[in-house]
C-alpha cells in the first residue's frame, strides 16, 4: 500500500551488539549464560511466550520452553507443525564432534563458518554456534533421530560442500525431515503435557507492540478466516527465510516474509536483506507453469562433471557432442577445486556460460551434469548406490534417465542469509521480540556453508534462546495490554484484508508474484549491477501500484480463502523486494551471495571491500526513505582474507 | 493438452458436496498434478469463481501436506509418489480424471479437497516420542546402535504423515502411520524405556479418535509414498500384546 | 479375531487329518468316529469329548463373527462418505474377500453339519456309517462342486487369516516377513488340497 522512496536512504546511529560479553571468545557463551538472570520455576508458568513457526528453530524452541515450564503458544500456517519447510533439507547437519578424528574442532568449525560467510558475520555468535553444535547431535540422538551409522554402530559423517573435514551428520538424503520430526515429537510431548498450546493453520499478520514491548500477535485462522489476538510476555519469530520473493525457489509454496516484514514495519531493524544464497544444482525450469524448483543434493558434484557445448546454440544431443567440443568450464576455470567450488562460484559460472548463449535445455537455462565418466570409472552399481534416489527423483520430474543422458541443472534461490537484526541474546530491536533460525540474520554472514542451516536452527531453538530468554522474562509478567492497543492492531489487519478484497481487479496474485520473481531474479539475483538495481527500484513500486489497482481476490475474509492468503504474502514481498534492492545497491562491494559486477577482479572473481563494508546493514522502516544503521564488525580470532578456489 | 476433471467441491465440513466437471486446457506433460490444478485455479479466479481449495506446500514430496484421491487411488496411479510429484504425462487426456479428498470420519473435509488430519497429530501426542529434555543428553557415541537397527528405524521413520494409508484402507485405519512411529522409536535403544506404553497409548488414541480397525489388507503400504512396510504393523502389535500380557 | 481364528484353524487341521482316514478303507473312518466318541469317555462319558469340542468351536465361531461384525461396523463408521470413484482395492484377492468369504464358509458349515453330522441332507444318512455317507455324497458331482467351492473359499480365508493373525499376534517381524507370507500360503494350499482329495477320491472311484 505504502509507496515509499526507496532509491534513497539516510544514515542513522550505528548500533552495537551490547549483550555479548567481552574478553576471550572461548568463554563468552559460558559467561553470558552465567550472567543471564534465571526465572524461578514457580514463576515460569505465569509467563507466556508466543513462538511463531514450527520448523527446526521454532519447533525446538517451543518444546524446550514448554519443558522449562513456560506457558507457550505455538503457531504455524501448515495443518501440522510437522510440515514446516525445514523438513525438506537434504544434506546434513554440521557439528564439531571430530568423531572422524580428522582434526576438526570447535575452533575450526568457527573459523570455516566465518570464512565461508565471507567475513560478514559476527564472531561471537558464530563461535557460540560452533560450541553448541556438539550438544545438538547428542540431543538428537537421545530423542531417536536415526542418523546414518557405520557397521560398528557409531555415527557416520561425511565431508560436505567442499569442507576439508568430515563433520556432517546425515540421515540418508532426509536429514531435515528426521531432525524436524525429532523436534515435532518433543513438541507433541509438550502439547500432550499441556505446556504448549498449538495453533496450526493460523497465520501471523501483525505484531502487537505496547509500551515499547512486543506483547503479542494478531493472527488469522486460515480455516474460519477469523482475526484474533494472542497476548504474551515475549514473542519469538521463527518464520524462516524470504527466498520466495523470487517466486521460483526451493522454498515451500507457503514460505513467506509476512511475519518478519510486519515486525520490521513495527520497528524491528532488517539486516542485510540482499544476502541471498543461490544453490547451483537444481532441476531447471521446464515452462511457464513452473510452481517451484527442486534441489538436487550438492553431493552430486562429487562425481558428476559440469559442462556446456563449446559452441553457442549447438543443437546436437549431448551424447553426439565429441569430447573436444565440450567445455568443462569449472575444471577449466578452477583447476584446484574443479566441480567442487563453493555454491556461489558454481552458480555464477553457470549463469555466465548461459548468458553467453551456451546453456542447454528449454530456454537455454541449464548446464549438463554428466555421470558418464563416473559410471565408466566406478560402475553403474556404485553410482546407483551413491545417487540412486536422486537419479530417480530427477527422472520422475524430467522423464529423462540420468544414467543415459546427462542431467541438466541450473542455479536456484535456496536460502536467505539476511533477516531481522538480533543481538547476542537473539533480541531484535523491539524489546521482547526474539528472532531465531533463518528469520534472523545472525550467523552466516554473506554466505551460508552447506549443512549449517539445520545446525543454526536447532542451536537457537534447543540451547541459545532457552538459556537467554529468562534474562528478559525475569522482569515479567508484564502488565495487561490496554484493549485499545489490541483493537488498533486488529483493525489494521482487518483493513489490510478488506483492502485486498476491495480491489477486485483482473489479475491473479500469482501473476504478480511471477512477475516480481522474474524481475528480482533478473536484476537482484546472481549478479547485481547499479544500473539493474536502479531499474528494479523503479519497476517494483510500479508493479506494487499495479498490484493494488488490479489484483483479483475471490471469496471473502471470513472463510477459508487461499487466494487471500497468497495475495497478502505477495503484497509483503512487493515491499520487501524494494528494501533488498536498496541494500544491494548501497553495498557496492561483492561478498558471498552478493555479487556486484562493478566489484570484481580481472579474472571475474568477487572483490570484497573490507575498509568500506565491514559492517552489518540494519535498516529501519520509516514509511519513507529507510534509515541505515551500521553494526561494525570486528575480527579478532580470524583475519579477513581473500577467498580463493583457483 | 486438454483434460476433463471431475473435482469434489464442498464449501465446508457441514455442507454437502458433489463432483463438478471442469475442462482445463494448455496442460503440458511436464506439469505436476498440482500445477495442473494451479492452471485451473488461476482461470477460475479470473472468471470470478472461487478456486478449488487443496493442501500443498513443499511440492517436493517430503512435507506430507498434499494428498488427493485420484481416480480412486490415493496419490494417483504412480507407486511411491506423492501427488505433488505426480506428472501429467501419466494421464490420458481422453479419460476424465476424478479428484476427491481423503475420506475418513476422523478426517473431516475442511473445504473442497482439503481435509483436517489433526487426528494424526493426536496419535503422536499420545506417546509417539522419546522423553529427552534438551541439555540432558549423554554423548551421542555413548550407545552404539547396530547399523541394521538404525537403517530399519530410518525406513519406518521416513513416514511423511500424509494420511494416504487411512484414505486407502477399506477400514479407514491409520495403523501403518501409528506402526511406523512405534517401529522407528521401538527399534532404537533410546526408545526402549517407553516402548510398550508408547505402543499401547498410541493405539488407544487411534481407536478413540474413531478410526477403523486394521485387518491387514495391505492397501496402505501400496499407496504409501515412502513405502513403509506392512511388517511395521506386526512390530506394533507385538509391543501392544506384550504390554497387555505384562498387565500394564 | 486372531485368537478365535487360531482355535478354528487348529480344528480345521485336525479335521483334515481325520478325513484322510477315508483312504485307509471303510473301517478306518468309522473306527475313527467311534474313537472320537470314546475319547476320554471315563471322564466325559460316551461322546462327551465331541460335545466339549463342539461347545468350544461354537464359542470360537461366535466370537470370530462378532469380531468380524465389529470391525465391519467400525470400518463403516470410519468412512461415512464413500468414494464416488473407487476401483477395486489393489491388495491381495484373499484380503479383500475376507468378509464375503467368511459368510460363504458359514453357510457351507450349516449345510455340512446337516449333511454329514445330522445326516438330514445326506443321500445315505445312516448315523455312524461315516464312510458310506461320505461315499454316497461325493458320487454326485454337484455335491463335490459345492464342497470344492467352499474349500477353496476356506483356503483363501486361511491364507489371509493366517498371515494377518501372525501379524496381529506380533509374530511377524520385518525380518521374517517373507517367511510369514510363504508359510501362510503354503499352509492354506496344503489344507485346501487335503480337504479336496477325499471328495475327488470318491468321485474318481479311488475311495469306495
Amino acid at each position: 500500500m505504502s509507496c515509499s522512496d526507496y532509491t534513497n536512504y539516510s544514515e542513522g546511529e550505528p548500533i552495537a551488539d551490547t549483550r555479548a560479553p567481552d574478553g576471550p571468545l572461548e568463554t563468552r557463551w559460558e559467561r553470558r549464560r552465567f550472567a543471564a538472570r534465571l526465572v524461578n520455576p514457580a514463576n515460569r508458568r505465569k509467563l507466556t511466550v508466543i513462538v511463531v513457526g514450527t520448523g527446526l528453530a521454532g519447533g525446538s524452541a517451543a518444546a524446550t520452553l514448554g519443558e522449562l515450564g513456560y506457558n507457550v503458544l505455538s503457531f504455524c500456517y501448515q495443518d501440522s507443525p510437522r510440515r514446516a519447510h525445514s523438513i525438506a533439507a537434504q544434506g546434513g547437519i554440521n557439528a564439531a564432534k571430530n568423531y572422524a578424528g580428522d582434526g576438526d574442532s570447535v575452533h575450526r568449525l568457527f573459523h570455516d563458518t566465518v570464512k565461508g560467510g565471507d567475513f560478514r558475520s559476527r564472531e561471537s555468535n558464530v563461535h557460540r554456534l560452533a560450541q553448541v553444535s556438539t550438544q545438538i547431535i547428542d540431543q538428537c540422538v537421545a530423542q531417536g533421530v536415526p542418523f546414518a551409522r557405520e557397521y560398528g554402530g557409531l555415527l557416520d559423517t561425511r565431508s560436505f560442500g567442499g569442507a576439508q573435514v568430515s563433520r556432517t551428520f546425515y540421515a540418508r538424503g532426509q536429514t531435515g525431515q528426521q531432525l524436524l520430526l525429532g523436534a515435532y515429537q518433543a513438541l507433541s510431548r509438550q502439547i500432550h503435557a499441556g505446556t504448549v498450546r498449538m495453533h496450526p493453520r493460523t497465520e501471523m499478520l501483525d505484531l502487537v507492540v505496547d509500551d515499547g514491548r512486543a506483547r503479542g500477535v494478531v493472527v488469522r485462522d486460515l480455516v474460519s478466516g477469523e482475526v484474533s489476538t494472542h497476548l504474551a510476555d515475549a514473542v519469538v519469530l521463527a518464520t524462516g527465510g524470504y527466498g520466495n520473493v523470487f517466486h521460483l525457489s526451493t522454498n515451500a509454496k507457503g514460505c513467506n516474509t509476512t511475519a518478519i516484514w510486519r515486525a520490521h514495519k513495527k520497528g524491528a531493524l532488517f539486516a542485510n536483506p540482499c544476502y541471498t544464497q543461490i544453490h547451483p544444482t537444481c532441476i531447471p525450469v521446464s515452462g511457464e507453469h513452473q510452481s517451484k524448483l527442486t534441489l538436487m543434493s550438492e553431493s552430486l558434484r562429487n562425481d558428476g562433471r559440469v559442462w556446456v557445448p563449446e559452441r553457442a546454440g549447438d543443437p546436437r544431443a549431448p551424447r553426439d557432442i565429441p569430447e573436444q567440443e565440450r567445455d568443462y568450464y569449472l575444471e577449466r576455470l578452477y583447476p584446484g577445486f574443479g566441480n567442487l567450488v563453493p555454491r556461489d562460484i558454481a552458480s555464477r559460472a553457470a549463469k555466465t556460460v548461459c548468458d553467453a548463449g551456451r546453456g542447454v535445455g528449454p530456454g537455454g537455462l541449464g548446464v549438463y551434469l554428466d555421470f558418464a565418466e563416473a559410471i565408466e570409472r566406478l560402475g553403474r552399481d556404485t553410482v546407483s548406490a551413491r545417487y540412486g534416489n536422486l537419479f530417480e527423483m530427477y527422472q520422475r520430474i524430467t522423464d529423462e534417465d540420468p544414467y543415459e543422458v546427462p542431467m541438466r541443472i541450473y542455479p536456484a534461490v535456496h536460502y536467505t542469509m539476511g533477516g531481522l537484526w538480533v543481538d547476542y541474546d537473539l533480541r531484535s530491536t523491539i524489546p521482547g521480540l526474539f528472532v531465531i533460525g533463518e528469520a534472523n540474520f545472525s550467523d552466516h554472514g554473506a554466505n551460508r556453508l552447506g549443512a549449517s542451516a539445520l545446525m543454526q536452527g536447532l542451536a537457537d531453538g534447543y540451547f541459545v534462546l532457552p538459556a537467554v530468554i529468562g534474562d528478559y522474562l525475569a522482569d515479567g509478567p508484564f502488565g495487561p495490554v490496554p484493549p485499545t492497543a489490541v483493537e488498533d492492531a486488529e483493525d489494521e489487519v482487518r483493513q489490510g484484508i478488506a483492502a485486498l478484497l476491495a480491489v477486485d481487479g483482473d489479475r491473479t496474485a500469482e501473476s504478480f508474484h511471477r512477475e516480481l520473481g522474474r524481475l528480482m531474479w533478473e536484476l537482484c539475483g546472481m549478479e547485481r549491477s547499479e544500473e539493474g538495481l536502479r531499474k528494479a527500484l523503479e519497476q517494483i513500486p510500479q508493479l506494487r501500484g499495479e498490484f493494488w489497482r488490479r489484483v483479483k481476490v475471490t471469496g471473502a475474509g471470513g472463510q477459508l480463502n487461499q487466494e487471500l492468503e497468497k495475495a497478502g504474502r505477495v503484497a509483503d514481498f512487493l515491499e520487501l523486494a524494494e528494501l533488498m534492492c536498496l541494500d544491494a545497491l548501497h553495498r557496492t562491494e561483492s561478498c558471498g551471495g552478493h555479487f556486484r559486477v562493478e566489484s570484481q577482479t580481472a579474472e571475474g572473481d568477487a572483490r570484497r571491500d573490507d575498509d568500506a563494508f565491514s559492517y552489518v546493514a540494519a535498516w529501519e522502516h520509516t514509511g519513507g526513505a529507510p534509515v541505515l544503521h551500521r553494526e561494525h564488525l570486528e575480527f579478532t580470532a580470524v583475519r579477513p582474507s581473500v577467498r580463493s578456489y583457483k | 493438452m486438454r483434460y476433463t476433471l471431475r473435482v469434489w467441491r464442498q464449501r465446508g465440513p457441514e455442507e454437502s458436496g458433489g463432483l463438478v466437471d471442469y475442462d482445463v486446457d494448455g496442460i503440458s506433460p511436464d506439469m505436476s498434478f498440482l500445477e495442473m490444478l494451479d492452471v485451473l485455479n488461476e482461470r477460475l479466479v479470473l472468471d470470478g469463481e472461487e478456486p478449488v481449495a487443496f493442501d500443498h506446500d513443499c511440492r517436493e514430496g517430503i512435507c506430507g501436506m498434499c494428498g488427493l484421491m485420484i481416480d480412486g487411488v490415493a496419490h494417483g496411479p504412480e507407486r511411491a509418489t506423492t501427488t505433488c510429484q505426480l506428472h501429467m504425462r501419466h494421464f490420458d487426456p481422453a479419460e476424465p480424471i476424478v479428484v476427491e479428498p481423503w475420506r475418513a470420519a476422523p478426517f473431516p473435509v475442511v473445504r473442497d479437497l482439503m481435509v483436517d488430519r489433526s487426528a494424526l497429530d493426536r496419535i503422536v501426542e499420545a506417546g509417539g516420542y522419546i522423553s529427552a529434555p534438551a541439555g540432558a543428553a549423554p554423548d551421542a557415541h555413548a550407545v552404539p546402535i547396530p547399523k541394521a537397527d538404525a537403517d530399519a528405524a530410518f525406513t519406518a521413520a521416513a513416514c511423511i504423515g500424509c494420511g494416504a494409508c487411512v484414505a486407502a484402507c477399506p477400514n479407514g485405519s491409520p495403523m501403518l502411520f501409528t506402526a511406523a512411529k512405534a517401529t522407528h522409536l521401538g527399534l532404537l535403544p533410546q526408545g526402549q524405556p517407553e516402548r510398550l506404553s508408547r505402543a499401547e497409548d498410541m493405539l488407544t488414541a487411534q481407536d478413540d479418535l474413531g478410526f477403523g480397525g486394521c485387518t491387514q489388507t495391505g492397501e496402505c503400504t501400496l499407496v504409501c509414498p515412502k513405502g513403509i512396510p506392512l511388517e511395521t504393523i506386526a512390530t506394533l502389535n507385538h509391543d501392544v500384546l506384550t504390554a497387555a500380557l505384562r498387565g500394564r | 479375531m486372531a485368537v478365535s481364528g487360531a482355535i478354528l484353524f487348529l480344528y480345521v487341521v485336525a479335521h483334515m487329518v481325520g478325513n484322510l482316514k477315508a483312504f485307509a478303507g471303510a473301517g478306518a473312518l468309522d473306527d475313527y468316529g467311534v474313537f472320537l466318541r470314546e475319547f476320554l469317555s471315563p471322564v466325559l462319558g460316551y461322546g462327551g469329548f465331541l460335545w466339549v469340542v463342539r461347545v468350544v468351536l461354537l464359542l470360537a465361531v461366535v466370537l470370530h463373527m462378532v469380531a468380524a461384525v465389529q470391525l465391519a461396523r467400525r470400518a463403516r463408521k470410519a468412512r461415512p462418505v464413500s468414494y464416488a470413484h473407487r476401483p477395486k482395492v489393489q491388495g491381495s484377492y484373499a484380503a479383500r474377500t475376507m468378509r464375503w468369504g467368511g459368510v460363504i464358509i458359514a453357510l457351507f458349515v450349516v449345510y455340512h453339519l446337516l449333511d454329514l453330522t445330522a445326516g438330514v441332507l445326506n443321500p445315505n444318512g445312516v448315523e455312524g456309517a461315516i464312510h458310506a455317507n461320505v461315499v454316497a455324497d461325493f458320487q454326485r458331482w454337484y455335491v463335490v462342486l459345492a464342497y470344492t467351492l467352499a474349500v477353496v473359499a476356506l483356503g483363501f480365508h486361511l491364507r489371509h487369516g493366517l498371515f494377518s493373525a501372525l501379524r496381529s499376534l506380533g509374530v511377524a517381524s520385518a525380518r521374517r516377513a517373507a517367511a510369514v507370507r510363504g508359510t501362510a500360503l503354503g499352509v492354506a494350499v496344503v489344507i485346501t488340497v487335503g480337504f479336496l482329495v477325499v471328495p475327488f477320491g470318491v468321485l474318481f472311484g479311488i475311495v469306495r
